[in-house]
């Protein structure tokens, strides 16, 4: 048997993803953190009726990464994790989740080496592409500005 | 009868004197929990890294042996040692409290195999009276060295297998009880071509396979000549690949067919997906389990074929295929 035909022979025996079902529990739970976000923010709201919209965003935002800090230190996030998958990853909590969690894996090597070394291990292709797509955009607003109308 | 045959060695004076073995909690919750000879309430073992607690269980499977069988260190004439981490630095850290020989050994998760194979050759040789051969694996340092932070939310692939926590010593002896090697079949590096790196299974069964098949010609044995032939850690599907190569080749695995993996964990446990995998696998249920059960009179020939994947994190990275290696080590009631 060549390589080839065992690559073949593994896609049949070996069990796959499954999808739907994945994709049900990521579709539910990024939903439902979404929902959490959309609560937080209404109750600033009531809180301080005077923060602008931008406040009010960013301080939804720190609230939801507050608390996936405190759900990632207490082991909590990871069990959610895994039922959920996409659903904890694509919101702001899994970006949480995932610079903290190298945080606390690396602290027996000390802060410096350990921590801050490792901290963004997983988080740092994100902030690459996220930082690299914005300056791409801003050239690009830059040479059509007048087509955006200023 | 010769001494080699193919890749097989044949021995007469190889004993397995004793052995000792410690597991995680986890482990302790599946089907072998009562054969350990101790579970860890805490896998951090009240250290201050999962390194540490590694370390600190494998001194212990050997403290524990050599408490069992009464010998002093000097007493035993190598120690040969290994496991996942880096540098092997579990074993090298456990063998520094003790004054006694030591030789590191890497083989992935069929690091046990290669240990016995060695230390069955050094006995044999009339080089050595006894030897220590050991290895542990422990899944919190197993995920760092090879996959993720632990309190990383991620899903677990299906195919992923679950490192066991543990650590197992054996003792080989020129002399002492009826259990015995017999022979072992060293293994060749296999590689068919897999890259996935939780695709474990399928990229060890063939070098499984392979050793097995060189293991049965070499010695004009048949498949039902052993009551127990347990593969170390292929997982479920793995194992079922296995049969299916088996198959293809012409030798039909049936009930005395194993895999320590697929067996090691309580099959509820979702966790876990295809089974128990690392060094410590096929270990435990060997020191623990089967060798207990040998004593008992339940099996008299036994074909232990721990397997190991040889990854690294990098070459995975790097878009390589993953080879894998398989070594038999025939055991028997004299």
């Amino acid at each position: 048997m060549d390589k080839k035909e065992y690559a073949k022979l593994v896609r049949k025996v070996m069990p796959k993803t499954q999808h739907l079902k994945t994709m049900i529990a990521a579709f539910v739970t990024g939903g439902a953190i979404c929902m959490v976000g959309q609560g937080i923010s209404d109750i600033l709201m009531l809180i301080f009726p005077n923060l602008s919209e931008d406040n009010l965003s960013m301080f939804t935002l720190i609230t939801l990464i507050t608390i996936t800090g405190i759900l990632t230190g207490f082991g909590v996030y990871d069990k959610f994790g895994s039922f959920a998958g996409a659903g904890s990853v694509i919101p702001i909590t899994g970006f949480a989740n995932s610079v903290i969690s190298p945080a606390i894996e690396h602290n027996s090597e000390g802060i410096v080496l350990g921590i801050c070394d490792n901290m963004f291990k997983i988080a740092g292709p994100v902030i690459v592409f996220g930082t690299s797509a914005s300056i791409v955009l801003g050239f690009i607003v830059l040479i059509f500005r007048g087509a955006f109308g200023g | 009868m010769d001494k080699k045959q193919g890749a097989t060695l044949f021995f007469n004076n190889v004993y397995v004197a004793s052995t000792s073995s410690i597991a995680g909690e986890k482990e302790g919750e599946g089907p072998f929990g009562k054969y350990f000879d101790s579970l860890l309430k805490k896998d951090e073992l009240g250290t201050k890294s999962f390194e540490l607690a590694e370390i600190r269980m494998h001194t212990y499977a050997i403290k524990h042996l050599l408490f069992k069988t009464k010998l002093a260190p000097e007493e035993v004439d190598c120690l040969l040692m290994g496991d996942l981490l880096d540098e092997i630095v579990g074993s090298s850290y456990s063998a520094r409290e003790f004054a006694i020989p030591f030789l590191g050994l890497y083989n992935a998760c069929a690091t046990f195999g290669e240990a016995l194979a060695i230390g069955s050759v050094f006995i044999e040789s009339g080089f050595m009276q006894r030897v220590i051969c050991s290895t542990s694996s422990h899944f919190s340092t197993a995920e760092r060295q090879f996959r993720f932070p632990l309190e990383l939310g991620s899903q677990r692939p299906p195919l992923s297998q679950w490192t066991v926590t543990g650590a197992g010593a054996t003792l080989l002896a020129s002399s002492g009880g009826d259990i015995k090697i017999s022979c072992v079949t060293i293994g060749k590096v296999i590689d068919f071509g897999v890259t996935d790196a939780d695709d474990m299974g399928a990229a060890m069964a063939p070098s499984a396979r392979d050793t097995l098949i060189n293991h049965l010609k070499d010695t004009k044995r048949k498949l039902d000549y052993y009551d127990m032939i347990a593969t170390g850690d292929l997982g479920k599907a793995g194992a079922k690949m296995f049969k299916l190569l088996m198959q293809q080749e012409g030798y039909t695995l049936g009930d005395n067919y194993q895999d320590c993996g697929a067996i090691i964990f309580d099959r509820e446990d979702s966790d876990v997906m295809q089974g128990g995998s690392g060094t410590s696998c096929s270990n435990i249920v060997f020191n623990g389990f089967l060798y207990k059960k040998m004593l008992e009179g339940v099996y008299k020939k036994i074909l232990l074929l721990p397997t190991g994947a040889l990854l690294s994190k990098t070459s995975t990275l790097q878009k390589q295929t993953i080879p894998a290696v398989a070594h038999a080590i025939a055991i028997e009631v004299k």
